[in-house]
């Protein structure tokens, strides 16, 4: 059983919900990303979701664009990013990584060796926002060999029928994106959200993760109530990009992630 | 021997090349664009009204011209022009436009978004959104908008809004972001014209079958004034929209040789070059997987041409597939040889190309000179060069 699986099964017995934090590797600052991802977890987050920066990240909004080019600038790569992983997992055996980004710096570095290296490194899973599970198929096998998940989204846009097929190549969890536009955008239409996680529920027993306009108690809370899990991004990227040492992480942090991770698991 | 007419599977791969890698969101949206472009492809009405748009809109067919005294001074092979640069806003892009907002109506969208680089395909887009009544955005690159004043201005008096795209390197490639991320965000509503034979299936096949009456033409057009068919094609390739558009109807001649001229720049040593063919690997941007300008670490990296049009780190899927194949040749253009060109065409036929087209024209000499004199080059002058002019100026410190 994948390090993923376990914890939803553990979070499921007690009840609770998985709060899923996303930061971009490198950002505000290389040095900074360890600390960050140990203080995530000891503030109440389940599982990491660590974007590997890319240059041209077409689902983002401005606040992802905007760490992305801070990281490369301070020279993250994707080796680093792995590095970073590794160096996470030497404390840090129980946390999940979800590794999220795009697809051409993996092409670059190769698909068998990326898997290799991150299986390896101790990362659990990856999310590539611009591969959808019709052009997934050599990287699922690979992935799979290295029992390691393939994270799938599942849209406002996504029919029924699609849900289907989607829910098919899916393990981990499900991603359901809560509204239409990018990460970090405006306000969820939270009627559409319930029904449309009622429906992913019928087809699949698979976590759902609910993601994108997330930014604080009162939205974690209301999307707490559909899904498994709440993932919180753009919000907590903002508030990291003003931190300029590891005391300002762990404060931002504290006060930021734990009222929100206490708050979705008293619902 | 391959028959390229089997190409894009309905996966919308050529090949290894091309295919749909795009955000969830836009998964359901493209694949509706997919199967109503597959039914209005095939439809009698559709295709009339596209080709009588052309004909009565657009002004075709674009002369095939035969250029005298540029054939006299190469001193080789006959050289032809496809003149795109005469039809209505100046470019091959009005062909793709016009066919795009015909699909955008049958889809009953009411908002017409576009990227543009050099500006062309934003007038081209904001043209025929004013015809047809609809609400248009376009996005640009910053550094684009400076380079490209004039363009700008049209677009905003054909009621278009020009949105400044200020991430990442400003150029054509970050607006074609901005507007992927808008699209994301209205795709309901909202039809996304893109301007070349790149982006998710379908486009590639859709633009190129817009543009692939410049070929059509063309091939009619020589066999009347010359009989049989052309030695060699040659068109400049920034995505890619001019050159599969005059390449696609001669796909399965074999005697005819095709040349795609990529933007060179300053120079391939000095890494500023727009080649994502001859210098770039095999990637996925934009929504495809094509030959990309990448990094070591796969980070998209800024291009460099005199011409803001070829000024983009990928190419349409196509043609990677066609230089995979070998069926078509990648070859290279500096700005340097681009604005020689455009002075000696300008001067020696009277016909202003645009830079862009320059490059087609630099090395379509270059070809000619190894070529003997019975042969014949069809060159595609895509798009004409007034737009350029104040580039030119500046360039050569005259001040208008």
């Amino acid at each position: 059983m994948s390090r993923l699986e376990q914890t939803f099964i553990q979070l499921k017995k007690y009840k609770n919900k998985a709060l899923i934090p996303f930061i971009t590797a490198g950002h505000p600052h290389p040095l900074l990303t360890v600390p960050i991802m140990h203080s995530l977890v000891k503030n109440g987050a389940s599982i990491i979701e660590l974007g590997m920066p890319f240059s041209d990240p077409m689902a983002d909004g401005i606040v992802i664009q905007e760490s992305s080019e801070k990281a490369i600038e301070h020279g993250m790569t994707l080796d680093s990013v792995l590095d970073i992983v590794g160096e996470f997992r030497e404390e840090d055996k129980d946390t999940p990584v979800v590794l999220m980004g795009y697809l051409n710096p993996i092409e670059k570095f190769g698909y068998e060796a990326f898997v290799e290296t991150a299986a390896n490194s101790g990362v659990d899973a990856v999310l590539i926002v611009d591969c959808p599970p019709e052009e997934s198929a050599e990287l699922l096998i690979l992935l799979k060999r290295y029992n390691m998940n393939q994270i799938f989204l599942i849209a406002p846009t996504t029919d029924k029928q699609r849900q289907m097929y989607i829910l098919s190549q899916a393990s981990g969890f499900i991603y359901c994106v809560a509204l239409k536009g990018v990460t970090g955008a405006a306000n969820v239409e939270y009627n559409d959200l319930s029904e449309k996680i009622a429906s992913v529920k019928s087809i699949s027993d698979i976590p759902v993760a609910i993601g994108f306009g997330v930014k604080d108690v009162e939205s974690a809370l209301s999307v707490a109530e559909y899904g498994d899990a709440v993932v919180i991004g753009s919000a907590l990227v903002s508030l990291l990009d003003r931190c300029k040492n590891q005391g300002d992480v762990e404060s931002a942090i504290k006060s930021f992630i734990k009222p929100i991770a206490i708050a979705i698991n008293k619902s | 021997m391959i028959d390229y007419y089997n190409y894009p599977d309905h996966k919308g791969h050529f090949d290894q090349f091309g295919g749909i890698f795009a955000s969830e969101t836009l998964m359901l949206c493209l694949k509706e664009l997919q199967e109503s472009y597959a039914k209005l492809k095939l439809s009698k009405a559709f295709q009339n009204e596209f080709y009588n748009d052309l004909a009565h809109y657009v002004g075709r067919p674009s002369p095939l011209y035969f250029a005298k005294r540029l054939t006299e001074t190469v001193g080789g092979a006959r050289i032809w022009l496809k003149r795109e640069d005469l039809n209505h806003t100046g470019a091959h892009k009005i062909n793709n436009t016009v066919g795009q907002i015909l699909m955008a109506k049958a889809m009953g969208k009411k908002r017409i978004i576009a990227e543009t680089g050099a500006g062309q395909h934003g007038v081209a887009t904001a043209t025929v959104a004013a015809r047809l009544g609809l609400k248009c955005v376009v996005y640009m690159g910053e550094v684009d908008i400076q380079r490209q004043a004039i363009n700008v201005y049209r677009m905003k008096l054909l009621g278009a809004e020009v949105i400044s795209v200020t991430s990442g390197s400003k150029t054509l490639k970050d607006a074609l972001n901005e507007a992927m991320r808008d699209w994301v965000a209205n795709v309901d509503d909202t039809f996304y014209i893109i301007g070349t034979v790149a982006g998710p299936a379908p486009y590639p096949e859709m633009v190129r079958d817009f543009n692939s009456i410049v070929g059509k033409e063309a091939k009619q057009q020589f066999e009347r004034q010359v009989g049989g068919l052309p030695d060699a094609l040659v068109a400049c390739v920034g995505g890619g929209s001019n050159a599969m558009g005059l390449f696609y109807e001669f796909l399965n001649d074999e005697s005819v040789a095709l040349y795609g001229v990529e933007a060179e720049g300053k120079g391939m040593k000095t890494g500023k070059h727009a080649a994502s063919i001859t210098a770039g690997d095999i990637g996925v941007l934009h929504g495809n997987r094509t030959y990309v300008m990448s990094d070591e670490d796969g980070q998209i990296i800024e291009t460099h041409s005199i011409s803001a049009g070829l000024d983009y780190p990928g190419v349409g899927p196509e043609h990677a597939f066609l230089h995979y194949s070998k069926r078509a040749n990648y070859v290279l253009a500096n700005d340097d040889e681009a604005l020689n060109a455009f002075h000696l065409l300008t001067e020696i036929e009277g016909i202003l190309p645009a830079l862009e087209s320059s490059h087609a024209v630099a090395y379509g000499m270059k070809l000619a000179q190894k070529l003997d004199k019975d042969k014949h080059i069809i060159i595609n002058l895509s798009g004409r060069g007034d737009k350029d002019v104040h580039t030119i100026a500046a360039l050569e410190g005259i001040k208008l």
